[in-house]
């Protein structure tokens, strides 16, 4: 798939930013006044500005508002729903907490689980699509959650949570990428069951339809970069888990701390782009590349 | 509404014959004619007349050569277009209904006002049926001709999505493929119709036959060969010895 800067940029940051709502409206840390202010500022500086990046790839941005019709099927559409409510309703928990000095607690809740399916739902758009094997795993929800409340202990600066889901969202990104490289093979899909020809021999693309590229061959067909996905994979590693795992390990110090959140971001950015560069869709098949 | 339907009243669709088709892309170029002026936004190309062309087509056709395990290769021409799923993920995946299947003749179409361009239809499309169009930001696919197949204006015998009407070959035949009576499913019996990728579940409309078994070359080809038959099977005189020679070294 085309790794759209769009894209990554809105999952990275609307991940991170609802993970840090999460814990907010749990009540870790417990805070009011300015500092609660300033914790939900970056809260919804990161989740709206991930929303706002993932409208840049639209077609019509303009008719965005038209996504919140089609709940009952689209995985998409339920995303706005439950950003939308999770916004409005950490929104309302803040105004307690920063200028009224009220704690409305299951408000907090309520908007902690709203935030929590707002990332579920994300992941969901990739999951749902049979056509991505890589994607069509159920690690896919579980890789999008275990980051988002990673980042989100992280950023809230729940040491003694964050290492644990440090720990456990390094673990299901090893098995994401141990089995998303054998999901392509194991789905069955081939050039022989694309054509239906299969069953008579040995099938290969011998012509592609058209001597350019197209559509299909940009969005899908992504080869760029794939011969230093080992490399990406070791750095998003060692940026995203190891290095705040180690970071947090270490006497706490407010510096170390901000290091922390850095390189957790940039690893899983890093994982994002390959999550797209090397999510191989079938359609690549018909045009012999895969 | 991206809720398909229960069952739709018909299941209008092609049946693309793989035997017939010669693979000269005439249905490509009939099907861009006559969608990017009528149903929706054009059909536009970027830098169609330089270096690096790119366009956007609703139908295009694949060549695949095929080895069976004895005999010889076989060369396929494969036209691809929209195969009017009866669970079409594309229409249940789109965020604003602008992507739906119709009750009536079960044609997948995309009402382009509501369109968003977000991309997931074409994502969620296991044939590359759909593409985004670059000049328009919405998206495109095959709408069957719905604007030829109903339009009284036209003569009866145009009265078939274009590719149909021009395919020389007369590969492409377009029909009721609900009705088990229409010469469409007749003909998808008769010939063993298949479905591209059953195995994505999306219960494709549209069918394709299947190349016939190709004639197999018998051992004795007419009565005159045994007094044909190759007088010398081993070499004899020089190079024999020469055979034999290099055999040695």
């Amino acid at each position: 798939m085309h790794p759209a800067p769009s894209v990554i940029i809105f999952t990275t940051l609307s991940g991170l930013g609802f993970g840090l709502l999460v814990f907010l409206g749990l009540g870790f840390p417990a805070v009011s006044g300015w500092m609660a202010f300033a914790f939900f500022a970056i809260a919804y500086a990161l989740a709206v500005g991930g929303l706002m990046a993932s409208t840049f790839h639209l077609g019509h941005p303009e008719r965005a508002w038209k996504a919140f019709i089609q709940w009952k099927t689209s995985w998409l559409s339920r995303e706005g729903w439950c950003a939308v409510l999770a916004l409005i309703i950490m929104g309302l928990y803040a105004i307690g907490l920063v200028f009224l000095d009220q704690n409305w607690s299951l408000l907090g809740w309520i908007g902690a689980l709203f935030s929590l399916a707002t990332v579920f739902t994300t992941s969901m758009i990739y999951t749902q699509l049979k056509t991505i094997p890589r994607w069509n795993m159920n690690l896919t929800p579980a890789m999008f959650l275990s980051f988002s409340l990673a980042g989100g202990a992280l950023l809230a600066g729940q040491t003694s949570v964050a290492i644990p889901l440090l720990l456990i969202s390094a673990l299901v990104q090893m098995l994401y990428w141990r089995k998303g490289d054998q999901a392509f093979a194991c789905s069955g899909t081939d050039l022989g069951t694309a054509t239906g020809l299969g069953v008579r021999g040995s099938v290969r693309a011998f012509e592609p339809p058209h001597t350019g590229t197209n559509y299909l061959l940009r969005e899908f067909v992504h080869v760029v970069g794939r011969k230093h996905a080992e490399k990406l994979r070791v750095i998003s590693f060692v940026l995203a888990f190891v290095l705040p795992v180690l970071l947090l390990v270490l006497p706490f110090n407010h510096f170390f701390a901000l290091l922390a959140v850095a390189s957790h971001l940039a690893g899983v950015a890093t994982s994002r782009w390959l999550f797209f560069a090397q999510a191989e869709h079938v359609v690549g098949l018909y045009y012999g590349k895969r | 509404m991206t809720q398909l339907p229960q069952s739709t009243d018909r299941k209008m669709g092609l049946v693309i014959d793989l035997d017939t088709c010669v693979g000269c892309h005439a249905c490509v170029i009939s099907c861009k004619g006559w969608n990017t002026e009528n149903y929706g936004a054009p059909l536009s190309d970027q830098d169609a007349y330089g270096g690096n062309p790119s366009g956007t087509f609703l139908n295009r056709v694949h060549s695949y050569e095929v080895q069976p395990a004895e005999g010889h290769a076989q060369l396929i021409h494969f036209p691809k277009s929209c195969l009017h799923c009866e669970d079409a993920p594309c229409v249940t995946v789109c965020p604003t209904g602008a992507s739906y299947k119709r009750v009536e003749d079960g044609i997948v179409l995309v009402n382009e006002s509501d369109c968003i361009g977000c991309g997931l239809c074409a994502w969620s499309c296991p044939y590359g049926a759909r593409e985004l169009d670059q000049a328009e930001g919405v998206m495109k696919k095959c709408t069957l001709c719905v604007d030829r197949i109903y339009n009284e204006n036209l003569p009866e015998v145009d009265r078939v999505p274009s590719c149909v009407r021009t395919c020389p070959a007369g590969a492409r035949h377009f029909g009721d493929l609900g009705d088990p009576d229409s010469d469409v499913s007749k003909l998808v019996a008769d010939r063993g119709g298949v479905d591209l990728m059953p195995e994505m579940g999306t219960k494709p409309v549209n069918k394709y036959l299947p190349p016939r078994p190709k004639d197999t070359v018998e051992d004795q080809i007419d009565i005159l060969a045994p007094l044909l038959a190759p007088v010398a099977e081993e070499p004899k005189g020089f190079l024999s010895w020469l055979d034999k020679t290099l055999e040695k070294l």
